[in-house]
């Protein structure tokens, strides 16, 4: 295709995503800078119904005419980016100089709400990501495989977990796995633990996240694959047959080449998704053992009675940033194949 | 049969009839009227009432139970999407903060006929809001298990421990105590009132600087950890809802849990055995205090500032005819402890009758204490999780509360 030609077809494109994307990372962005003002409170006399005291309000007076003239509110800087909630460089510090062994220091660093988000989120994609390309691709190959027949119903129920609305199955499963779940319940049978509880430990919390992560987004990788399998020439694969290769060999040698460039995509598009895991958290009530970065965020916004806009908007930035790191390795090389190519 | 059942439905219809004429006195002209409310029965019925004198103004409401999320996008608009919000002690708070809501004085003495001036909500001598129910946390057993075992009522939190590790002992309930634990706000909730038992303050007297990092912090997470571990291991995930499943499932036989909950613990369905045994008593008192672990909620109704005068007082005027309606409060009388006049308590206000006899404290309606409660909401989880200690996790509170006040300019 000209450039030109694709200038044009890219361009309602282009707007839209400027328009929808663009345009609200870079008000987050600048968000992200502004702290509110300094708070003029004062003393008053409050009553109610169980009677009174002494009690301070903010001055509504003074605080208008502030607002009015900054409504922002108050520069920043990167005055969020490093607070404790956040990447807590002056803790670091401390923690650093304070502490008599590395293990003492990553403990406290770990016990920072943001790198306590981070190493979950971490975790969470690297356990998730791989094993959703396996799992997609050996179901991929093994459908491939079957009759013609039984393939459609088959599909059906592959893609299934993907259909299925990510609250309404982390619910399910969460129901499942309840001490008095059919899950849990058989679990607590076979290991011989009457008190073994799925939900209260941290590690079987994760595990449980991760497992239900795998099962979530493998149907994805596994609708990309196939579709790419259909793609394989069939006369390689029937030479290999005839030189004797084995099954193995053909799908290291021919096939994996082949749909290397859709392994690429799928990896990527996985690596995004996961990083934002946040849905199995609410699904799983699982807010006290693991925390991810996008439900830092949600916290922010939702869970206080005040909002905090700036925290929310740092911790938006990281997590792009945060993105941006994961997939520049994928990019670069996507990147260097391009220019080769050309 | 059937005429029996045509005359039935004739004398309904005419009582619905008159029901309504009998608001002839209040019926408005113009104006529009949207409320935003919790959801729960009572304020249902509360608003229902309401919108039986509304005359030919528009009605609307949003029942939801997120309604804090909501509420103050919503009321900063203008015009506000809302002109009345029913708020409680914590959610008026950034309704205040932001300048949300408009002064109540003129209105109440125009129209305000009924009204008792304690239901009033003063704030620097202006009226803010106007209450009509109250609620607390107390202390739900059952008779039945603690005749069986000996024990008597507990009246304090160590009590609780004792009389449930007896109850465990006895190989009757492998849990037998429950509160909302959830972490989060539930926890949070849990934590301060507990907090509050112990006499303890949030903030250096006068100032934004917390002050929980103390003896009575440790000791207050000392005691939800005991009680925690007398609790079903998913406790951090249960919140109201999941530990009223668990009750009336049989699985537990003593329970801190809100009074506006009894209705439902206490209505026909379920398993009528625990229903009969299902017992109310005030809340508990912790480490030798005379104040209940607990603290005094009330429910009442604020008015948008970001919307029309006319509006303003069409919503005043059906919300005021609520707020003082002896009917609505003898018919509705075990749906809350309503603050009206003419209210008769029931078997289920016990719990928040006792609590005001006891002279429980209100939660404390401070412009920063929201950010000290989502602070604790997310930060005791490790220590009762055992992951580190209570002096730890109340640094970490402090450490987390004052990252978020400084960003909001309280410190």
């Amino acid at each position: 295709m000209p450039n030109k030609t694709f200038f044009w077809f890219f361009l309602p494109t282009g707007l839209a995503m400027i328009l929808f994307i663009g345009l609200p990372i870079i008000s987050t962005g600048i968000q992200s800078f502004y702290a509110q003002h300094d708070q003029v409170v004062k003393e008053v006399k409050k009553c109610d119904p169980f009677g009174c005291t002494v009690s301070i309000v903010v001055d509504q007076e003074k605080t208008s005419k502030i607002r009015e003239e900054k409504p922002l509110g108050k520069f920043n800087g990167f005055g969020t980016y490093v607070d404790r909630n956040h990447l807590a460089i002056e803790e670091i510090g401390k923690f650093w100089n304070e502490t008599n062994s590395f293990g003492e220091f990553v403990d406290q660093v770990t016990n920072l709400p943001f790198y306590k988000a981070l190493i979950f989120t971490l975790t969470y994609c690297l356990f998730v990501t791989p094993n959703v390309l396996l799992l997609g691709f050996i179901i991929a190959l093994s459908l491939n495989a079957v009759t013609r027949r039984i393939r459609g119903p088959l599909i059906f129920g592959t893609i299934l977990p993907m259909i299925v609305t990510p609250l309404v199955g982390s619910l399910v499963l969460f129901w499942m796995i309840d001490a008095e779940g059919i899950i849990g319940a058989n679990l607590q049978m076979l290991m011989d633990d009457p008190y073994l509880s799925l939900k209260s430990s941290k590690t079987l919390t994760w595990i449980t996240i991760i497992i239900y992560g795998i099962w979530h987004h493998s149907p994805f990788a596994f609708v990309v694959f196939y579709a790419a399998l259909q793609t394989v020439p069939q006369e390689p694969i029937e030479a290999a047959i005839i030189d004797g290769a084995s099954r193995w060999q053909r799908v290291r040698h021919i096939v994996l080449p082949h749909i290397y460039p859709v392994v690429t995509f799928v990896a990527l598009i996985s690596l995004m998704d996961n990083f934002r895991v946040f849905e199995p958290i609410i699904g799983f009530s699982a807010e006290g053992s693991a925390q991810s970065l996008s439900w830092l965020i949600y916290d922010n916004l939702v869970n206080e009675e005040v909002i905090l806009f700036g925290s929310a908007a740092a911790t938006s930035m990281m997590t792009i940033v945060g993105i941006a790191i994961l997939l520049a390795p994928v990019l670069i090389r996507t990147w260097k194949e391009f220019r080769t190519a050309r | 049969m059937r005429e029996t059942n045509m005359k039935k439905i004739l004398i309904s219809l005419l009582f619905l009839i008159f029901g309504t004429s009998a608001y002839a006195d209040c019926n408005i002209k113009s104006g529009s009227i949207n409320i935003l409310a919790n959801d729960f029965p009572a304020l249902r019925t509360f608003v229902e009432t309401a919108k039986g004198c509304k005359g030919s103004a528009d009605f609307k409401v949003t029942h939801s139970s997120e309604h804090n999320k909501i509420a103050v996008p919503a009321l900063t608009a203008n015009p506000s999407e809302f002109s009345a919000r029913i708020a409680a002690n914590s959610s008026i708070v950034p309704l205040m903060n932001q300048d949300l809501i408009r002064p109540l004085d003129d209105l109440v003495k125009k129209y305000g006929k009924g009204i008792q001036d304690s239901q009033l909500i003063t704030i620097d001598g202006k009226i803010m809001a106007v209450a009509f129910m109250a609620n607390t946390q107390h202390l739900y057993y059952r008779e039945d298990v603690l005749k069986e075992l000996g024990i008597a009522v507990p009246k304090t939190y160590e009590e609780v421990v004792a009389a449930s590790e007896k109850i465990r002992a006895s190989g009757k309930m492998q849990y037998p105590y429950a509160a909302a634990y959830k972490a989060g706000w539930n926890l949070a909730e849990e934590f301060v009132n507990m907090y509050i038992g112990h006499g303890g303050e949030f903030f250096k007297a006068g100032t934004a600087q917390p002050s929980i990092n103390n003896a009575k912090g440790v000791a207050t997470l000392n005691m939800l950890k005991k009680l925690a571990g007398l609790s079903n291991p998913d406790y951090l995930t249960h919140d109201s809802e999941a530990i009223k499943v668990e009750w009336e499932s049989g699985n537990v036989a003593l329970m801190t849990l809100w009074a506006s909950r009894s209705g439902t613990l206490l209505d026909d369905d379920g398993d009528a055995k625990i229903t009969a045994s299902t017992k109310l008593t005030g809340p508990a008192t912790v480490a030798g205090g005379n104040i209940p672990a607990a603290t005094l909620w009330w429910d009442g109704f604020t008015l948008a500032k970001n919307r029309s005068d006319a509006d303003a007082e069409a919503t005043f005027r059906a919300l005021a005819h609520a707020a003082a309606n002896k009917k609505m409060v003898a018919d509705a009388a075990d749906q809350a402890v309503w603050l009206i006049e003419g209210f008769k308590p029931g078997p289920k206000s016990i719990g928040v009758i006792e609590a005001v006899k006891m002279k429980a404290k209100p939660y404390p309606m401070l412009p920063q204490m929201g950010l000290m409660h989502g602070a604790l909401g997310s930060e005791i989880v490790e220590f009762l999780q055992g992951k580190e200690s209570a002096e730890q996790a109340l640094k970490d509170v402090e450490a987390a509360y004052m990252s978020k006040a400084k960003e909001q300019g309280f410190l």
